[in-house]
């Protein structure tokens, strides 16, 4: 079938301003949105930029707007477009553009930086791994899902009003290590989120738990993380 | 450092049964492989991320090794393009450490990366250093049909079967004692040979992976990642529907030789000053002519982990040198010369005709005849290369369309050392398998590849192989 696309285009140091190009592809039902934009690059028009790597869903790196939409151009396939007549393709929004669909992803992994993504289990190396029950363990299975792709960023409304917001991505990551029962510096890391800034920027829009390409339960975890800065804390 | 692999009920971590773990040399299956979920590898690759940052450590992101600088058989530094602005950068350096992955995407069908183009391996053999054992290449029995997307050994070591078009469990045939959980090698020549037979479902170039006796819950706690790859890519519930499944290549055994500290071996086997490597590019050479499922973290973390102390233990008294200008010349003119080119062939062109050829000559099965007319092609494509590739856009900013280009030169030169090595082994041995020479040949092949340049020209040797606990023996499944 052919498809047309629609594809945001910006070069800053070129273009006065951003527009958009059309291409029309043919491809087959079963192909990725990234199959026919890499046939656009390759066979249309070389200096289309966007980010990919493994072409399903596990580097996290072809997260763009696809109709309006936060997702992963290697996740979405041309028959979930049937009957639309255009499928509109822009980056990340909120995020600064520094080539058509490649966004600066360095302020967001500067926030996951900052929730100190790594265990801190107070002890030096042990010999034997650290004993954790298997149902402790089971409270970390849907956030460890995250491949850091910031569908989540680009679809937040808060994130889009506040810059400085944490944003789910982040906050999941915070989530990841507050419940690890290995951690040891479960107050800290409560406090570190225990802001405006932090958890409590999250107001329920559920729009990063919509667009979550591995459906991870973004907000519910915040919620998770407000409850137990109130639990620990008190309200 | 918190990898949250899954658990027993005394708390300890889980283990699970994979392709080729077995007690007592082949007897029977065990569970040995530690996991989480069926992300083992993307979750061990955060918690690297995750030490990484704390401990400070820089990254430059985006920016792709086009050269090392050698000057007098030391490496000095390397020369890097930045994606973000198109510049060229030198970095001095005592040390350099090649850590760049395997390079599946020589064919077409593939669980690797985009990125798997093998530009490490490829510098160091632009450089005159060899490269070892290329010839062994693994492929996965189990890609998805179509687009090689990996369905992980996990899938086996749960307990899927792999079934043909008449619904028969047809391992048992080629392995009585393991069966579904034969090495990947053995199990992916199983497949094929059901295939040319015309035992593929609908007589089709497929199998199926059979997890549906394993139930709904057991798929979504063990191995949820694969069941969403099967329901986004393919519209089936793995629950209910078994999936079309063909052998799709993973792995390369070869690669950089060096020795047990990460240290690069050149053609005489000495230790090459400067120079390091570790991961999928590197041959350390614990997998002999095939990799176990789970092995690849023998190279990532328990090599890349030696390699790194070598390294810092070199450092200290290694020299620094402020050399590489002309190194940094020679990248800016070699991309100069792409952008000057006004008519000729685009480079996804050319990769299309490699990748179908490899498929065919250099997969799992190889032929003598075979093997000279891919190596025939390659060069003819390799020529394409030199006087006709053109890039369409010859702008600064993230152009892909250019660092495409140069990486198709690494996959060409990579697809030439394989093929020759292919060729000149003239026996059958792990995941090298010749149909005109179908037997295991000691007299003659028990040793490694080396293949180098001399000049213009790919010159071959053997190094012996270095035995110790282990006697090889044929493997009896």
């Amino acid at each position: 079938m052919e498809l047309t696309f629609r594809i945001y285009r910006y070069d800053p140091e070129r273009d006065s301003e951003a527009y958009y190009r059309t291409y029309r592809v043919e491809a087959e039902p079963g192909e990725r949105i990234l199959d026919c934009l890499n046939r656009i690059k390759w066979e249309q028009d070389g200096s289309l930029s966007f980010r990919m790597s493994c072409g399903h869903g596990v580097c996290g790196s072809d997260a763009m707007r696809l109709n309006g939409r936060c997702a992963l151009a290697c996740q979405k396939l041309v028959q979930d477009y049937q009957g639309e007549p255009e499928i509109l393709v822009e980056p990340l929004p909120s995020f600064r553009v520094l080539k058509d669909l490649v966004v600066d992803l360095e302020p967001f992994f500067e926030k996951v930086n900052w929730v100190r993504p790594y265990l801190l289990a107070g002890d030096s190396d042990p010999q034997k791994e650290r004993l954790q029950d298997p149902a402790e363990r089971k409270k970390l299975d849907q956030v460890i899902r995250c491949i850091l792709c910031a569908c989540c960023m680009g679809a937040c409304p808060v994130v889009g009003e506040n810059e400085h917001f944490l944003g789910p991505a982040p906050l999941v990551w915070a989530f990841r290590y507050i419940f690890d029962s290995r951690d040891q510096e479960k107050e800290d890391r409560l406090r570190k989120v225990d802001s405006e800034d932090g958890a409590w920027g999250c107001r329920n829009h559920f729009e990063c738990t919509r667009v979550c390409p591995k459906e991870i339960p973004v907000t519910k975890s915040i919620n998770f993380i407000k409850r137990e800065i109130e639990k620990v804390f008190g309200s | 450092m918190g990898v949250p692999f899954n658990r027993n009920p005394d708390g300890t971590i889980a283990q699970r049964a994979f392709g080729g773990h077995t007690r007592n040399f082949g007897e029977a299956p065990v569970k040995r492989a530690c996991y989480a979920a069926d992300r083992t590898g993307r979750v061990i690759l955060d918690t690297l991320y995750g030490q990484s940052v704390q401990k400070g450590i820089r990254v430059y992101p985006e920016l792709s090794v086009m050269d090392l600088v050698v000057r007098d058989g030391a490496v000095h530094g390397v020369v890097a393009y930045e994606w973000a602005t198109g510049e060229l950068h030198l970095f001095h350096a005592k040390a350099v450490l090649v850590a760049t992955g395997g390079f599946g995407k020589v064919f077409k069908t593939t669980s690797n990366c985009f990125a798997n183009t093998g530009d490490g391996a490829h510098m160091v053999l632009r450089h005159g250093f060899p490269l070892q054992d290329m010839e062994f290449i693994q492929f996965h029995p189990t890609g998805i049909h179509g687009l090689g997307v990996l369905i992980s050994e996990a899938a086996r070591g749960e307990g899927g079967l792999l079934r043909n078009r008449d619904g028969e469990r047809f391992m048992e045939r080629y392995a009585p004692t393991i069966k579904d959980l034969a090495a990947r090698d053995v199990v992916s020549r199983a497949i094929m040979s059901e295939i040319r037979d015309g035992r593929g479902i609908d007589g089709r170039d497929f199998v199926h992976l059979d997890l549906t006796h394993l139930g709904k819950e057991r798929l979504e706690e063990r191995l949820s990642d694969i069941s969403s790859f099967v329901r986004i890519y393919l519209g089936i519930d793995p629950a209910a529907q078994p999936i079309p499944v063909h052998p799709t290549c993973h792995y390369m055994m070869g690669g950089i030789p060096t020795d047990v500290d990460g240290r690069v071996l050149d053609a005489a086997g000495y230790a090459v000053p400067g120079l390091y490597a570790a991961g999928e590019c590197a041959c350390v050479s614990v997998h002999g002519a095939n990799r176990l499922g789970c092995n690849s973290l023998l190279d990532l973390v328990v090599f890349g982990r030696r390699t790194g102390r070598r390294l810092l233990a070199d450092v200290a008294q290694l020299p620094l040198h402020e050399a590489g200008g002309e190194a940094l010349d020679a990248c800016r003119e070699r991309i100069q010369r792409l952008r000057e080119r006004r008519s000729g062939e685009r480079a996804a062109g050319i990769r299309q005709r490699m990748q179908q050829e490899m498929m065919e000559r250099c997969g799992v099965y190889r032929t003598a005849k075979g093997l000279e007319e891919g190596l025939d092609t390659i060069r003819g494509l390799q020529e394409t290369c030199r006087t006709q590739l053109v890039l369409d856009y010859r702008g600064d900013r993230y152009n892909t369309d250019l660092m495409e280009a140069l990486e198709l030169e690494s996959l060409l030169g990579l697809a030439e050392v394989m093929l020759l090595a292919a060729q000149k082994r003239t026996e059958s041995r792990g995941a090298h398998y010749r149909e005109d020479f179908p037997e295991r040949d000691d007299a003659n092949w028990l040793c490694h590849s080396l293949v180098y340049r001399d000049g213009a020209q790919l010159r071959y040797a053997t190094k012996p192989v270095s035995i110790t606990r282990f006697q090889p023996k044929p493997r009896v499944y």
